[in-house]
């Protein structure tokens, strides 16, 4: 997953290709963050003028949904599923296991290298404890075998 | 040619499938040996993962679960003309986890490649789109064959559908929910990357029994080469004028495309998911209007789960009564159930209704993984009930689970062993829905955070008996004055937690 870096032109440009379709905000806003990683704030008011909302509405979008984030994301990133099915195969053990390495589940990792987020389900409940190392879908992991993937 | 097939799901390629698909490659092209490899889905035994199969021309054979250190000894023991070796199952329809099942919606996952609209058209794909097109009436055959959503409400997908055709409208949608957020649930998941031409039939067949237009499949961003395979694929069908103009030569014209969303739980609720496709905070509406009448940009629509849709290909194709004939009482046609958590043979097992819980899990789940007891159950997901141990005799159907005070949901089952803690599941229930409120409604809102503290106290043996009331009173007020099922089935969960176990149990 390579970004861009963020330029408020080349983010205008990202806007103006989505703000024709119909309900563009939820589109505009995923490709703003596949391109540069993030989306950011400073240029909330730019997004609200295109697609001709108010910057409440923007706000309100962008803060809704866990997926944006508005910071430059880490050079790896970590997802574990916390939820029932992945409980039930000792998930929070596993996070146990990364918190004690430096991989606490919700911050960055100690040592920078890596975004490590608890969220619910990747759709892996047979093959769990699941996690996505960088968006690849991992079966049966451990915080070794999840800090290994992004230690390469 | 031998056609050798390695799984190309994201399950199988979790625990290694594109590795062993990249090393019996190199094997076979050191060795001098022609093979064709085939990426197909997932047959759905995913403790069997990574399932490699041979077919040299007397049919496909099985081998697995391999890791990519066995390839090695596969090729040693000369798989790729059947020879013995320790991993070997024999042909795969005779494997018996398979054999016994019913597969009907998940008919092709796993046996085609998933972008071969070629192996589609000769698996029977195509055959229910082509009958739609000449049907006269394509609602009624729906309404026969008695097709309940299963997406989790289980209302009956032709009465929706009926309701949306007689609806006036310049402008009807389709719209798919393939926002599969229940923990313990992947088969929509499965069926959209292992076999997304028939999701894309079945949508095709709605847009022309109600007369809409266009259509948005709506997958959760989690699911990333599930959004990728749909969108190769409704590619693929639009190129072959599958989708568009005049699809398949008729004068009708159906086109769709695929909207991600950007992880929210409560977006797999219907109206919450409208909200979103329309480009908004994804909150819950308020019913009336029915979606129906005005759903997607206010204009009628119909809203399915993946396996409805998926299912309508096969009863245009066969008929309504051959889909009635399966299943049991007002339960009919097959339930694809998710075998998940604690489970020695987890999967896809798709069969009619009316099989017995402990059946499920012990024909074909095998028990649980670590060996150790069951201790509970949970089905239907995160807003499910837990069933204790002695109540596994139910029979899976819609009715039967809602005499025991559980619910079927989208057919997810999560069995956990004696290490779970029943009031840290009741805990998680109400933290669950705290984080994924929407936020409209306050008994959800403001009831969820109120419910993991009164658990908290309770944990904590502060006031215990005063504490319990007072979280059956806090669970009557949400689900009784929540907007939707967030909030009014969260207490299912919390409650079977604390019944079906008991007390002196959970307060350990």
């Amino acid at each position: 997953m390579k970004h861009l870096t963020w330029t408020d032109a080349a983010a205008l440009e990202v806007v103006r290709e989505h703000a024709g379709k119909p309900g563009p905000m939820l589109l505009t806003l995923q490709a703003l963050q596949e391109r540069f990683g993030y989306v950011a704030t400073s240029f909330l008011p730019s997004i609200a003028t295109e697609l001709n909302v108010s910057r409440a509405e923007v706000h309100g979008v962008l803060t809704y949904y866990s997926d944006f984030r508005t910071t430059p994301p880490a050079p790896h990133q970590i997802h574990l599923c916390v939820a029932e099915a992945c409980q039930a195969l000792g998930v929070r053990d596993v996070e146990q296991d990364l918190a004690a390495a430096g991989f606490k589940v919700g911050e960055r990792s100690i040592d920078g290298s890596t975004d490590v987020v608890g969220m619910y389900c990747l759709g892996n409940c047979a093959l769990g404890p699941a996690a996505q190392v960088d968006g690849n879908l991992c079966g049966r992991v451990s915080a070794k075998s999840l800090i290994a993937q992004v230690s390469s | 040619m031998t056609i050798v097939y390695v799984p190309g799901d994201s399950a199988a390629r979790s625990i290694g499938a594109d590795e062993v698909a990249t090393l019996i490659a190199a094997h076979a092209a050191k060795a001098g040996i022609d093979i064709e490899l085939r990426r197909n889905g997932s047959r759905g035994a995913l403790w069997l993962e990574t399932l490699v199969e041979v077919d040299n021309g007397a049919g496909r054979y099985a081998y697995g679960p391999v890791n990519p250190s066995d390839v090695d000894s596969l090729f040693t023991s000369d798989f790729l003309n059947l020879g013995t070796h320790p991993l070997a199952l024999g042909k795969s329809d005779e494997i018996e986890w398979l054999a016994t099942q019913d597969r009907l919606t998940f008919a092709r996952v796993g046996i085609i490649e998933p972008l071969s609209l070629s192996q589609y058209e000769a698996h029977g794909g195509l055959t229910g789109l082509r009958a739609a097109l000449l049907h006269k009436d394509v609602v009624g055959e729906v309404l026969a064959s008695g097709l309940r959503g299963r997406g989790g409400a289980g209302f009956p997908a032709g009465i929706k559908w009926r309701t949306v055709l007689e609806a006036a409208g310049d402008q009807k949608y389709v719209v798919c929910n393939a926002d599969e957020g229940d923990s313990g649930t992947f088969a929509d998941r499965m069926l959209m990357e292992g076999d997304p031409f028939t999701l894309i039939e079945g949508m095709a067949i709605a847009g022309i029994a109600v007369g809409a237009t266009y259509g948005y499949i709506y997958i959760r961003s989690e699911y990333p080469s599930a959004i990728e395979v749909m969108n190769k694929a409704i590619e693929v069908a639009r190129s072959a004028g599958v989708l568009g103009e005049k699809i398949l030569e008729s004068k009708k014209s159906f086109d769709l495309e695929v909207r991600a969303g950007a992880g929210s739980y409560v977006c797999g609720e219907e109206t919450a998911m409208l909200e979103s496709l329309e480009g908004k905070r994804g909150m819950v509406r308020p019913k009336p209007p029915l979606p129906a009448l005005s759903g997607l940009f206010g204009k009628p629509t119909v809203i399915n789960n993946v396996l409805t849709l998926a299912s309508v290909p096969a009863i245009l194709k066969d008929g309504a009564k051959s889909y009635q004939d399966r299943g049991v009482d007002r339960s009919r046609g097959t339930q694809v159930f998710q075998l998940g958590g604690n489970i020695a043979r987890g999967g896809i097992v798709e069969t009619g209704f009316g099989i017995s819980l402990n059946d499920m899990i012990t024909r074909f789940g095998g028990g649980t993984l670590t060996g150790r007891p069951i201790k509970a159950v949970q089905v239907g997901g995160p807003l499910g009930a837990y069933l204790s141990a002695d109540q596994l005799d139910v029979p899976l159907d819609y009715e039967a689970l809602a005499s025991v005070g559980a619910m079927l949901g989208h057919g997810g089952i999560v069995v956990f062993d004696q290490s779970v803690n029943m009031l840290q599941q009741a805990r998680f229930a109400m933290e669950f829905c705290a984080e994924e409120s929407c936020g409209k409604c306050t008994p959800c809102r403001i009831g969820s955070i109120r419910g993991v503290e009164v658990i908290d106290r309770i944990i904590a043996g502060q006031e215990r008996e005063k504490n319990l009331e007072l979280l059956n009173d806090l669970c009557d007020l949400m689900t009784e004055g929540s907007l939707c099922a967030m909030g009014g089935l969260t207490p299912l969960p919390v409650r079977s937690a604390l019944v079906n176990f008991p007390l002196e149990e959970v307060s350990k």
